[in-house]
């Protein structure tokens, strides 16, 4: 026993001895340097929550919580509240998520459970390749492609067919709520196919091959048991993709239409957050228009914090993937 | 076949279709808008559009070369600032991190990932741009390496994390200190991996718009980036494709496909970097 321990020069004999050591080896100062740059991050991002919380104290102190739910926006009185915006931001990002969900996670099946391993990978990269194609790009085509096909065709056939429902009433524009839902549906495709596909691709082969045993079809299996199985993978990528269409701001504001008030009608002109951001920011003057639109960054800040914390809980939960490693 | 079984087969072949319909309906979102690019844009992207700058309103002809100009020009910034801050972080987090501060650090750049980028532009007129009372193309490039950052971390803290053990016991075998282990062993062994995310984080902030509208503005000519207002392909699309003019909307497609062709070339340049070789970077 002794000898062996003789034989072994024992590392860190003393405190001062190894720290002096690794201080010549660099090893302290790579440390310093790295560690340096991780607390930029976290000072960054604190920063970013500090500078909304000050800039916006001016209408914080003036409207209090009833910013959020007073309709009335009105930079001339100096009169500011949300409730158009949130309600836009909100109903925009639903519609979005009714459209794309069933058609996302369809696709979704198809690519884990049908498409062969190539196949599927090659397809997931084309639609993956959608998340990469600019906002902006998505706004210049909604203006003339969507706009002008829901003024001429898909405006005027919902109102024929559901004009009795108030959802469909009132003129047609072109430009609206179901407009703007309609291209933040194609956009938050990716986001939806490509997490569902993981949790899909998740689940274990003998969950599907005991169930194919016991004589259920395929579209059997991969309803009753596939699906629920990686639900809550798919719920993860839902709420994703609903943060995304939160935060969303060019394509929306090209094709929202920028109107100040609450329409029932979906294909009435509207406003978002975002939207609204981008359009007032640059023209804002005073003390309390600017504070009013960075209290709108605030309250969207946190609606798609919160979303997105669902999100990665979810998504962590089920495959164990994720920021935190599982 | 019992009329029960028949019917079973019959929803399990028309539920399979509908799925591959989906399938096919998503993918084609993606052909159909670079087509719809292509032919608008393709008879748009003239020589003038690369080395002329933009006419004035009504005016028709002109180009963008002040905005390509100005949108590398702002990219730069965001690359030369956020890519070095990702790339340190990300190796804090594989190689250092400490169980309470890594994950208030991984954290922390989750939640700027998220942020809305409308967002991220506000943030920077209120530190930048406000207290400087000039919008440049340098506070919008501070704007866009925000977004970088995070991007860049995460991935270069995936990559470290993926060379194998064996790898650095190797060096450290040898007796080379930690940093120079991970310097010269772990580092280069994720080189493909890191290189991929920083072309795929630079292609996503350059198409960038909503952080640009209120920190580097527009502009009609030519300007100094590090103090003037500065143009960039993304905003000078948006600016034309909501202007009643035709010309200009002849202008904004050319924008959207000089961008697009970018934006796509780098993915699948990113793509192909890593199919090659992808057992080296993975180990």
């Amino acid at each position: 026993m002794a000898s062996a321990a003789a034989a072994t020069p024992m590392p860190g004999k003393s405190g001062a001895n190894s720290l002096s050591r690794r201080l010549r080896s660099g090893d302290e100062v790579a440390w310093l340097i790295v560690v340096v740059f991780a607390l930029s991050v976290l000072l960054i991002t604190a920063l970013l929550i500090a500078q909304l919380w000050i800039g916006s104290a001016a209408s914080r102190e003036k409207f209090g919580f009833g910013f959020l739910t007073s309709r009335v926006w009105n930079p001339v009185t100096d009169e500011y509240g949300a409730w158009p915006f949130l309600y836009g931001t909100v109903v925009t990002s639903v519609l979005a998520l009714a459209i794309s969900v069933p058609i996302g996670v369809g696709a979704a099946v198809f690519l884990s459970e049908l498409a062969g391993g190539k196949l599927s990978d090659a397809l997931t990269f084309l639609v993956e390749l959608l998340a990469a194609v600019p906002s902006v790009i998505y706004g210049l085509m909604a203006i003339f492609t969507i706009v002008p096909a829901m003024r001429m065709y898909i405006g005027p056939g919902l109102k024929a067919a559901f004009g009795f429902l108030p959802l469909f009433q009132g003129p047609v524009y072109g430009v609206g709520y179901l407009t703007a839902a309609l291209v933040l549906s194609i956009m938050i495709f990716p986001y939806i196919i490509s997490v569902s596909r993981e949790a899909l691709l998740a689940v274990p082969r003998e969950q599907r091959e005991a169930a194919l045993a016991l004589g259920a079809t395929k579209w059997e299996t991969t309803w009753q048991i596939v699906i629920p199985f990686a639900r809550l993978g798919i719920i993860g990528s839902v709420f994703l993709a609903f943060s995304r269409a939160l935060g969303e701001t060019m394509a929306v504001t090209m094709v929202i239409g920028n109107d100040m008030t609450v329409h029932t009608s979906l294909l009435a002109p509207g406003n978002t957050i975002a939207a609204v951001l981008a359009n007032e920011f640059n023209e804002a003057i005073g003390a309390v228009h600017p504070a009013a639109l960075i209290e709108l960054g605030l309250v969207l800040f946190f609606l798609t914090l919160i979303i997105n914390g669902m999100a990665r809980l979810l998504i962590l939960v089920t495959t164990g993937k994720g920021s935190h490693r599982g | 076949m019992t009329f029960r079984n028949f019917r079973r087969k019959a929803l399990n072949n028309v539920m399979l279709s509908i799925t591959g319909v989906f399938a096919f309906i998503t993918v084609s979102a993606l052909f159909l808008i670079l087509a719809y690019l292509v032919y608008n844009g393709g008879k748009s992207v003239d020589l003038d559009f690369f080395t002329q700058l933009p006419k004035s309103t009504g005016e028709v002809g002109g180009g963008m070369a002040n905005a390509i100009v100005g949108s590398a020009a702002i990219v730069g910034f965001a690359a030369l600032i956020g890519l070095p801050i990702g790339f340190f972080t990300g190796v804090y987090l594989a190689e250092w991190g400490n169980a309470t501060f890594s994950f208030l650090v991984r954290y922390m750049a989750d939640l700027l990932n998220g942020v809305p980028s409308v967002v991220i532009g506000i943030f920077t007129w209120t530190v930048i741009v406000r207290p400087t009372h000039t919008a440049s193309g340098i506070a919008g490039g501070i704007a866009l390496s925000l977004m970088l950052i995070p991007i860049m971390a995460k991935n270069t803290e995936q990559f470290l994390r993926d060379v194998p053990r064996s790898l650095r016991e190797g060096a450290l075998a040898l007796g080379a200190p930690k940093w120079q282990t991970i310097a010269t062993v772990v580092v280069p062994a994720a080189r493909k991996g890191i290189m991929t995310g920083a072309i795929l984080g630079i292609a996503r902030i350059a198409g960038e718009s909503a952080p640009l509208l209120f920190t580097s503005l527009n502009n009609q000519f030519w300007s100094n980036p590090l103090h003037e207002p500065t143009a960039s392909l993304p905003v000078m699309i948006y600016s034309h494709a909501i202007a009643p003019f035709d010309d200009w909307h002849r202008q904004a497609w050319a924008a959207g496909l000089v961008l697009l062709v970018l934006v796509l070339a780098a993915n699948i340049a990113a793509r192909w970097i890593m199919s090659r070789g992808q057992t080296a970077a993975r180990g």
